[in-house]
């Protein structure tokens, strides 16, 4: 059993609450920070750390808080990304509920080391029912001190609130969420000027998600080199996994980074194997945008070695026979699955949720979801296949926002390993439509 | 002739009134519009679960911005709804995780049962049934929610007749200040 930095503690009865959480060694790092700190030495920890942000990109978070520009003197600003929405990952909803405090005290910890004096969490519209639990924490800190003028006497002020989206999967990307908070629709800025630079009211800003905030908690207590030493090479920490779709178990797993992914799905103490007895088709390792992996895949990497759960590991092989960590929303498919119908749904989503500002995707999200529908209901021809290709290309690259690729990839990645299921709908269509049908050929490996 | 009587502005309910003067401390003073998404949450709260165009023009009055500024946004975000609704909005997450676990079946079980048809209402007004993207509760699939509550792992009929019998017997539509919506019972097994 891996350590646990983040959710120890997350069944204590009460830990939602300031006393409880406190007692468990809360606010520890708050405390360290600003008493015996520099804000540089927490930037410092934090880059010695490894850490790289949770929320599916996976970049460097000390270099990206290095990257703020420095002028003094103006409001710069910390603006916690808890938008969550990629299809598949459900870690942050949980945390916040159940662990409030943590989340807000990696946000002091965090806004003391950018030099932040007022700091924003951005939640997603649907979980108003945590922004609730997340403000009634936030009181709790106030009243403690640990929010509000010179914290602990340190001369160090900060101004914590949570703002909610109301519906909107772009204002996950960094610039699109900045829009929102300023009370705009949520269409994504062209870059450069990046928001380390420009952010929110055009001030220098950082933007990270939930759980690459909480993190910052256990690195200060526990030093950078230490949380280093968990994980694989550059794969450093813990990291929440949300497990969903045919498992036995699905739910959110603190694993250690190098788990192999046969323990991962397979093992009692994660997701105990795939449900109904049934055998494991295809697995989405990292949230619904990237490239879907049938089962040899996803178990082994193509040079036969034991694929591990670290951002590395997953990414072996590139997009040809490998996939992303990302966000670490873990979708397992049965044997059952009809992957032409997953991508159609994918698909839909990504037209459903284009800002409709750049034409490659407003218009090729829109053709995917069409050739798709057509080719899951056996209308389809052996051209449309290639067109598939051909759209999702044509998107890729070409799109102010990651959006473009999130809704490409996926469907790149499904013609790919299984180019004879979306074959076999063309060839026997009344086969392939009839209720409860699934392709059971190969996939392709290579 | 019909009298015609103006139709009534919407005012705000004082309880909301003092919320969004408490939003209104969250955000610098010549960013006042940062509070837009929050005063439409409320107004949609206040005013039987949909925002009328009156009801975006009072926003707009409300944070001194223009009307189309307004419009624009509720237009953009999937959470206001711009018609009419029934009683209780079901919003059903259609996205992948969850179709695996039997969204599909879910919307149709639903749709049978209540009368309505998505994206419509049942003809005594009581359920609107709304299929949406990703709800962030993978795990718990199947999932409706309904205003802030979470209903998930909808699979069996048992569980969606528990949703449906708990919503009947709720009388009123939560006002400010809102009721505690309570957790899933996800979060409280977790």
């Amino acid at each position: 059993m891996g350590r646990k930095l983040l959710t120890e503690h997350i069944n204590v009865e009460g830990i939602n609450t300031f006393e409880v959480y406190r007692k468990h060694g809360g606010y520890r790092s708050v405390e360290k920070a600003l008493k015996t700190m520099t804000p540089d030495e927490v930037v410092e920890e934090v880059k010695k750390s490894g850490l790289r942000g949770r929320g599916g990109a996976g970049f460097p978070t000390g270099m990206k808080w290095s990257f703020l520009a420095k002028p003094e003197g103006v409001p710069r600003y910390l603006v916690c990304n808890a938008d969550e929405s990629e299809p598949g990952t459900f870690k942050d909803r949980q945390l916040m509920s159940k662990l409030p405090h943590l989340l807000i005290e990696g946000m002091i910890t965090g806004s003391y080391a950018l030099g932040a004096r007022t700091s924003y969490i951005y939640i997603r519209g649907e979980l108003l029912y945590v922004l609730r639990i997340l403000e009634k924490a936030i009181a709790e800190a106030y009243a403690a001190g640990f929010l509000g003028e010179n914290i602990l006497g340190s001369g160090y002020s900060l101004d914590l609130h949570v703002h909610p989206g109301a519906g909107a999967y772009i204002c996950g990307e960094e610039t699109a969420l900045l829009e929102s908070l300023e009370g705009k629709r949520g269409n994504p800025r062209n870059k450069p000027p990046f928001p380390a630079v420009q952010g929110l009211y055009a001030r220098p800003t950082v933007v990270n998600n939930v759980e690459t905030i909480a993190a910052v908690v256990p690195i200060i207590n526990e030093g950078g080199d230490e949380y280093a030493k968990l994980g694989v090479g550059k794969s450093t920490g813990t990291k929440l996994i949300s497990a969903c779709g045919h498992l036995n178990k699905p739910g959110i797993y603190e694993i250690e980074l190098g788990v192999p992914v046969e323990e991962f799905i397979y093992s009692d103490e994660y997701c105990g194997g795939i449900w109904k007895g049934r055998d494991l088709k295809a697995v989405v390792a990292g949230g619904s945008s990237v490239p879907i992996l049938p089962k040899e895949l996803i178990l082994k990497t193509a040079a036969g070695e034991n694929r591990l759960m670290t951002y590395e590991s997953l990414s072996d092989g590139g997009f040809v026979t490998g996939t992303m960590l990302g966000s670490g929303g873990f979708i397992a498919m049965d044997e059952t699955t009809c992957i032409v119908k997953n991508t159609w749904n994918f698909s839909r989503f990504y037209h459903h949720e284009s800002c409709g500002q750049c034409s490659p995707c407003r218009e090729g999200t829109g053709w995917m979801e069409k050739v798709l529908h057509r080719l899951e209901h056996g209308h389809g021809s052996m051209h449309d296949i290639d067109l598939l290709v051909s759209v999702a290309k044509q998107i890729e690259g070409n799109t102010i926002c990651p959006l473009g690729e999130a809704a490409a990839w996926p469907v790149a990645a499904a013609v790919r390993h299984f180019r004879h299921e979306f074959e076999w709908h063309v060839t026997n269509p009344k086969e392939a439509t009839a209720p409860g049908a699934a392709y059971r050929g190969a996939a392709v490996l290579a | 002739m019909e009298p015609t009587t103006a139709p009534t502005k919407p005012q705000f309910s004082a309880a909301a009134q003092a919320e969004i003067k408490r939003l209104l401390t969250h955000y610098p003073e010549d960013r006042s519009k940062s509070a837009l998404l929050p005063i439409l949450h409320i107004a949609q709260a206040e005013f039987g679960g949909w925002v009328s165009p009156e009801v975006q023009d009072l926003v707009a009055e409300t944070l001194n911005i223009k009307p189309i500024e307004v419009y624009e946004v509720s237009s953009f975000y999937t959470q206001y709804n711009l018609k009419p609704v029934g009683k209780h909005v079901l919003e059903i997450c259609r996205t992948g995780p969850c179709m695996l676990r039997g969204s599909d079946e879910l919307t149709a079980h639903l749709e049978r049962i209540t009368g309505a048809k998505v994206g419509g209402t049942s003809p005594d007004g009581t359920f609107t049934l709304k299929e949406v993207e990703c709800l962030a509760a993978c795990g718990f699939a199947p999932i409706v929610q309904v205003r802030e509550k979470y209903y998930e792992q909808l699979d069996t009929p048992e569980a969606v007749n528990a949703m449906l019998n708990e919503l009947k017997s709720l009388v009123h539509r939560p006002i400010l200040p809102w009721e505690e919506a309570g957790l899933p019972n996800s979060l409280k097994n977790y």
